[in-house]
């Protein structure tokens, strides 16, 4: 019997464990050489923004970063969030409401260059550009000529310059909201001199110039954007916090560990895992108050039974919202009473009865239903996501028990979902809108015939023809009052939708460390009202 | 081996192409697109971002475009992030991901190897005993428990580590452990199972009767032998990293490839979700590959059979 040469003891044999392990440990190594940098005097929490170009920005996370490096004609203020003066210090309409002017301020690019009211001009021209395929184009619209510019078949856009410090606008139809529009961040200057020179890479720290209170010192993708105070900002003294950091983070557990361990001094609901509100709520950290939006289910009006308004509205009364704000969101929703939440100026609601059984059951039995009895199977459908899957299993368990009828539940993924949607493919379906601007007009004009975001299949020439004459009118009662018309017909009188909830802000922050964040409608994080509550506090 | 190694780097082509095609059209098949979101966007306005981004072209046109683009080394925009390039957000990301992978696999390796070792040469003793418990225990937690339970232990309760985050030393530690733990069990396991099969061979027997010491017969002469079911494992287990470490850097909240691989795919982001698809199956081909050449370099025999 031969035996096998034991393998012979070489250099190579151990060493061979070595080669794997060198690189491996120095890679390690290279990944604590970042650069030692002085640490951030303020950290918010944001996910990644998709653009922080102010021509193409969308969205809360761009948006709140835009806010703060850039500054458009007027800025909102708290607590109302009206407009005041931002570049523009003072604007007017014409008597028909139709041309506004503004004033500009002198001030600069962080660079130095001079802004002036052409800025804006190109800057406008830009977003409305097909070129640039800005998704806040529409944002425009209200502007002369604007649809066929943004449609590349016009040059003609009412937007002028007639010097450096004043800007004109001429629109198709009164926007009395147009000022509130203009600190939108999709309204924020652009500087052409540098994007026109870098092209789609200017937004990058290297390149960047703003002209608002910050600038973008540096910024690692997935991870955090570093802010730096902009000395040629034009009111750079009112700016107490000189270095902030934006960190980017999906996951609320995750996110809302780096604020307890103080790697974060400010998180909106991104860093509140669902399962801590109840206890986090009780904390003096914790700082809500009400959205600028609203949860609501979309009927399908093409399909029977939701074809008949008395089914529609039947839901809606046996539809027990306080349940599910105080079982299952918790966190300082209220029931809704209308499309257009609380809080937006100039918006009368119309206090939509809440819950009422007996209604319901008369309504139902109407429609010939009485008891339930012979009503068709109805399925809602929403995207995938736990918190929507409880708030559809409780208004399953309603309508059984109120109504005696039977909901089946459908989850989809959310592009799927948006798709299905879109496709009025659905009997009942969850949808939500967030206001751009505080203006009740916004929310209601999305239910006109044709309006991409209806899909619920129904149209009203009636409704449209409020819609178009709130828009043209300049007397704000009335506006006021066939705005109020208009939220009555979507939620009572046709209910295509069931309003459900008004969203809430949801943030951790020690104030009594920090002062200028109070919650807002419009959940902004403006860094301008930032600034420690005792002087000479710095990390 | 040399030839080995260019046969199988050649056939590594066509099964990337064939990756990129089958990605290319199950991206496409996925309802909805990525400029699909709750709000609609005005007809005008999508098709002016259709048009920029040439998805209003035949799809076999825009996969020629891709491929196209791949032989030049460019991945595409992403859809997503305006102005970013597929390549320079996976140049941002893959660093993170690589490094945290690679520490997971060291610590894997530097804990796996010994605690197999140490219960093989005490078999049946109680070192065994505790060394295969603790493998079991390592096997059984799953990454999603350990990582949160390390992080009360050592961040809210000790406080020695960072919770997470990136950018310096220890805040790769407690990610690589979460990542690492399951496979340094598995590796232990194989490790030990390993070395008693190599303790009863006759050439230990012989480096024995040689009169070597214990420690030179174990560490120069069964050792080496005794791991190569570990070296094998290395593919497996590189492939499992890869795939944990999505979690892992959710978990740590790291900015790893990871979020970007799962928020591409669900963000319809086409090219950021096929230039990841693309760098973990090359990765994953070619770390295979690698551990081939590495189990025949520390076992002559693999070469001959």
């Amino acid at each position: 019997m031969s035996i096998p040469a034991p393998p012979e003891p070489s250099a190579t044999t151990m060493p061979s464990m070595h080669r794997i392990l060198v690189p491996i440990l120095a890679l390690l190594a290279a990944v604590g050489c970042s650069a030692d940098e002085r640490p951030a005097d303020f950290r918010f929490l944001n996910t990644e923004p998709e653009t922080i170009d102010p021509g193409r920005v969308g969205g809360q996370a761009g948006g709140r970063i835009v806010a703060n490096l850039f500054e458009g004609l007027t800025v909102r203020v708290p607590p109302s969030l009206a407009p005041g003066p931002g570049i523009a210090t003072d604007w007017w309409t014409s008597d028909d409401g139709l041309t506004w002017t503004f004033r500009l301020r002198s001030s600069t690019w962080s660079d130095g260059t001079p802004l002036t009211a052409r800025d804006f001009v190109w800057s406008w021209r830009r977003v409305l550009d097909p070129r640039t395929a800005s998704k806040s184009a529409q944002l425009l619209f209200p502007v002369r000529g604007a649809r066929k510019f943004n449609a590349g078949v016009s040059d003609d856009l009412g937007l002028f310059a007639p010097d450096d410090t004043t800007l004109v606008v001429e629109l198709e139809t009164p926007t009395p909201y147009l000022a509130d529009l203009a600190a939108a961040p999709p309204l924020a200057p652009s500087p052409r001199h540098v994007v026109e020179k870098v092209g789609e890479t200017w937004t990058r720290p290297e390149w960047i110039v703003s002209n608002g209170p910050y600038v973008l010192d540096d910024w690692r993708l997935q991870d955090r954007m570093r802010l730096q105070r902009n000395p040629r900002y034009w009111n750079v003294e009112a700016i107490a916090l000189d270095v902030v950091e934006a960190v980017a983070g999906d996951f609320a557990n995750a996110n809302f560990n780096r604020y307890e361990s103080g790697l974060i001094d400010w998180v909106d609901s991104g860093g509140v895992p669902p399962a801590l509100v109840d206890a986090l709520k009780r904390r003096p950290d914790w700082h809500s108050g009400p959205f600028l939006a609203t949860y609501f289910l979309r009927c399908n009006v093409e399909r029977p039974p939701l074809d008949d308004e008395r089914v529609r509205r039947a839901l809606s009364y046996a539809l027990d919202a306080e349940a599910i704000t105080t079982h299952v969101t918790r966190a300082g929703q209220v029931p809704a009473r209308g499309l257009v939440p609380p809080g937006v100026p100039g918006h009368d609601g119309i206090d939509a009865p809440l819950f009422d059984v007996e209604r319901a059951h008369s309504l139902l039995a109407a429609a010939g239903y009485p008891g339930g009895e012979g009503f068709p199977s109805l399925t809602l459908l929403f995207n995938t996501s736990e918190w929507h899957r409880q708030i559809a299993e409780v208004l399953q368990q309603q309508w059984r028990e109120h109504l005696g009828i039977e909901i089946e539940l459908l989850n989809q993924e959310w592009k799927v979902f948006t798709t299905t949607v879109r496709a009025r493919d659905y009997d009942l379906a969850r949808g939500s809108w967030i206001g751009d601007v505080l203006d009740a007009q916004n929310f209601l004009e999305i239910f006109t015939t044709g309006n991409g975001n209806n899909r619920t299949g129904w149209s009203s020439a009636r409704y449209d023809a409020l819609i178009a004459s709130a828009s043209r009118t300049r007397d704000p009662e009335r506006r006021a009052a066939l705005l109020r018309e208009c939220e009555r017909m979507v939620v009572l009188d046709d209910a295509i939708i069931l309003p459900v909830y008004v969203y809430s802000v949801t943030n951790l922050y020690d104030d009594t460390q920090w002062a200028g964040l109070e919650p807002d409608l419009l959940n902004s994080l403006d860094l301008r009202r930032v600034r420690p509550v005792r002087t000479g506090v710095s990390r | 081996m040399t030839g080995f190694v260019l046969r199988r780097a050649l056939a590594t082509v066509p099964l990337l192409l064939g990756i990129v095609v089958v990605s290319f059209f199950f991206m496409r098949l996925a309802p909805g697109g990525p400029f699909d979101a709750d709000r609609a966007l005005d007809p005008q306005v999508r098709a002016n971002l259709e048009a920029r981004y040439g998805l209003d072209r035949p799809l076999v046109e825009q996969l020629g475009v891709y491929v196209g683009g791949l032989l030049e080394g460019d991945l595409g925009p992403s859809f997503k992030y305006v102005g970013w390039s597929v390549q320079e957000i996976i140049a941002q990301g893959a660093p993170v991901s690589l490094t945290l992978g690679a520490g997971a696999l060291l610590i894997a390796l530097l804990v796996g190897i010994p605690l197999g070792v140490i219960a093989a040469l005490y078999h049946n003793r109680w070192a065994d005993h505790l060394a295969t418990s603790i493998a079991l225990v390592g096997v059984c937690v799953p990454n999603f428990v350990l990582g949160p339970v390390l992080v009360l232990v050592f961040v809210f309760g000790l406080g020695w580590l960072p919770v997470g985050g990136w950018g310096s030393p220890e805040q790769v530690i407690l990610p690589a452990v979460t990542l690492g733990a399951v496979r340094a069990a598995y590796i232990g396991r194989l490790a030990r199972a390993g070395m008693l099969d190599v303790l009863q061979q006759d050439f230990v027997r012989t480096a024995r009767a040689k009169g070597l010491s214990e420690r030179v017969v174990v560490a120069r002469h069964a050792l080496r032998i005794a791991i190569v079911p570990v070296v094998q494992y290395l593919g497996p287990a590189i492939a499992s990293i890869l795939v944990g470490s999505v979690v892992v850097e959710r978990i740590f909240d790291l900015p790893g490839l990871g979020s970007f691989f799962i928020n591409a795919a669900l963000n319809r982001d086409y090219t950021l979700a096929m230039g990841s698809v693309l760098l973990y199956s090359t990765l994953l081909i070619g770390l295979n590959l690698l551990v081939d050449v590495l189990a025949r370099a520390f076992d002559p025999r693999t070469e001959t059979s």
